[in-house]
């Protein structure tokens, strides 16, 4: 048994004798020393990541203003950040989007401008007090101006990611990126073989307190992420670091299209090979890393599972996803992850970054919950309408004109002998045939591709699809593609007033 | 060179494209097509010396023609290789080295822009 204590790695790393790889290199070690024979050789194995965490913002004190505020609301740059503190103090969510350019510029956007050293723009209101008489402020402010600004992230670096597909049939938007119709591609996050919690899945020196390497400088993790799930592996951690001190390559604005914007984030975790069990788990590789590939395409909470997956076939460039092999991308940077990696290893190698004991470990035990929900949510089968009126494509125009004026009701549903629904005729259709002369049979004027929702669907999914579709109702169908109701704006019109 | 085609909603009840080839004997290798009742914009590969005599053809029967020499132009600064551009790419034109550089194929682009959607840090822009 090899084992070793953090205070002789700190004196090796003092007296410059320490042996440092990064995680990637110890995979190669391993194989090659054996595990003791690793655990003897190697000090210290750094890991780097470089993505997309959203949950991440910005801690800072603005300094007194004469006279005084007690600010109520402030915006940096149109992009709103929450005062509910003591007079000065704010804080700035990266995902937070700005009230005048919307989604293409947000919290993570003016992070990365301080960083750059530009002015940004800071309104403030307030109610105002004896104490703080003041109740509007407008100033122009760098970084440099601000006493305190620390980057506290209450999520970041994820054990690992779930990849992302789509099984609907248009483009979807989503923190995962683009994902193209009918499993066109693939998505996927973290670093793999570098990721910092996949190389000490126990969390055996990784806790309350460790140092590590944060947007290019020293930054601590003070506990465990939200949504920390260690029992499936999906692992986060609550970072802090000094904005001050860090550096724009590794603290990036970005912007999903339809999404929002978020913080791309540098972070590295050093982790000191203190026994064998360590060092083997410092040995983890691509392939050992599995994670889930998920559905995006129905827009719950409960994505299906569309198949499991390891790192080393997600970075390969393509995945088979029902025997087709489907390609990826990932949104994550592993050139960065390496350079950061690398760096760390530096740092250590030349006595700037002393290893830290942590103060208190982090749970292994933690499961994520659902949120409870105290109010039901309508379902689609709650608020359509059962009835509906049906036609057979044979049919013609002046029936379904008939059957449209008999039942005053605008949508006409086409379905087959056996009730399959087939498409959709509307009272615009009809007047445009009339109007074009055309009075052949229905199925040469109904629209086929045809929208549609299921009973058990909830109403906000209907209606979102309503809305991006500018259509103004969906046949409700089961899973034989019988119609059961007819979904419209009035239904949901209605379900609103009843609300309020 | 690479082409793009707008047909206009007036026109686009008439087979333009068919016509244009047949009369002229042009072929057009059709890369990317969204057309619809109302609209139509179309993206083709024509040989160089040929495009003259499509583009009159096309733009007799109320198609507008304009050529697309611009690449997307990659911001290397802002780009931080993540590769989010590989899998919408339908021309394989991004791809990674050993070394996980991202490296761009300008010659097989066909302007089709899915990348510029994709890409989270807006690194991605038509022309210059």
């Amino acid at each position: 048994m090899v084992e070793k204590s953090v205070q002789e790695i700190n004196n090796k790393i003092k007296d410059g004798s320490v042996n440092v790889v990064t995680a990637e290199e110890m995979v190669g070690i391993v194989e090659e020393l054996g595990v003791e024979g690793a655990t003897r050789e190697v000090d210290v194995v750094t890991t780097g990541t470089f993505g997309a965490m959203c949950s991440s913002g910005l801690m800072f004190n603005l300094g007194h203003s004469e006279p005084p505020i007690k600010i109520q609301k402030v915006w940096l740059n149109d992009v709103e950040a929450y005062s509910g503190l003591a007079a000065v103090d704010a804080y700035l969510g990266a995902a937070q989007i700005s009230d005048t350019r919307g989604i293409e510029y947000g919290g993570a956007h003016v992070i990365e401008d301080l960083l750059r050293g530009k002015e940004i723009n800071v309104h403030a209101t307030s109610y105002g007090t004896d104490c703080y008489p003041r109740k509007v402020l407008d100033t122009t402010l760098t970084l440099e101006d601000l006493n305190e600004a620390i980057l506290l992230n209450p999520r970041n670096a994820y054990q690992k990611y779930a990849a992302a597909t789509n099984s609907s049939k248009r483009i979807l938007h989503t923190y995962m990126g683009e994902l193209l119709p009918k499993f066109g591609n693939v998505t996927y996050s973290g670093a793999g073989v570098l990721s910092p919690l996949s190389n000490d899945p126990d969390y055996d020196t990784i806790g309350l307190g460790t140092r590590i390497f944060m947007g290019g400088a020293q930054g601590y993790v003070i506990g465990n992420g939200t949504q920390h799930s260690p029992t499936n592996g999906f692992g986060t951690l609550m970072l802090k670091g000094d904005l001050k001190e860090m550096s724009s390559d590794y603290v990036r604005a970005a912007s999903f299209t339809g999404y929002g914007s978020t913080l791309y984030m540098g972070i590295g975790i050093p982790i000191p090979v203190l026994n064998e069990k360590i060092a083997k788990a410092t040995a983890v590789t691509d392939t050992d890393i599995i994670t889930e590939i998920l559905d995006y395409g129905a827009g719950s909470r409960d994505k299906p599972v569309i198949r499991k997956v390891n790192y080393s076939e997600l970075r390969s460039g393509t995945v088979d996803i029902y025997e087709k092999k489907t390609p990826t991308s990932s949104m994550s940077s592993f050139k960065n992850a390496r350079k950061i990696a690398n760096e760390l290893k530096e740092w250590v190698k030349h006595g700037k970054f002393f290893i830290s004991t942590p103060a208190e470990r982090l749970s292994k035990t933690d499961v994520v919950k659902p949120m409870k929900q105290t109010h039901a949510i309508p379902l689609v089968k709650d608020v359509m309408s059962d009835f509906f009126v049906t036609i057979e494509g044979k049919h013609t125009v002046r029936e379904a004109a008939k059957k449209i004026w008999e039942n005053s009701f605008n949508h006409l549903a086409v379905v087959s002998d056996s009730g399959e629904l087939l498409g959709i005729v509307t009272a615009w259709d009809v007047s445009k045939a009339v109007a074009e002369n055309i009075f052949d049979s229905v199925d040469s004027i109904m629209t086929k591709k045809v929208l549609t929702c299921t009973p058990n669907e909830p109403v906000d999914l209907a209606a979102r699809r309503l809305d991006t579709n500018g259509v103004s109702a969906m046949p409700v169908i089961d899973s034989e593609r019988h119609v059961v109701g007819i979904i419209t704006s009035d239904n949901i019109s209605k379900l609103l007033a009843r609300r309020y | 060179m690479k082409i793009k085609i707008i047909i206009p909603t007036e026109r686009i009840q008439n087979p333009i494209i068919a016509e244009s080839m047949v009369k002229t004997g042009v072929l057009l290798n059709i890369m990317v097509a969204n057309i619809d009742s109302t609209y139509g914009e179309l993206i083709a590969d024509v040989e160089d010396g040929h495009f003259n005599r499509i583009k009159e053809a096309l733009e007799e029967r109320g198609a507008f023609v304009s050529t697309l020499d611009q690449p997307i132009h990659r911001d290397e600064e802002e780009c931080v290789e993540c590769g989010a551009c590989i899998s919408v790419c339908p021309m394989k034109v991004y791809t990674f080295d050993e070394k996980w550089n991202l490296f761009m194929d300008d010659k097989k682009c066909i302007r089709c822009g899915m990348c510029i959607k994709m890409c989270p840090h807006q690194a991605l822009k038509l022309g210059d």
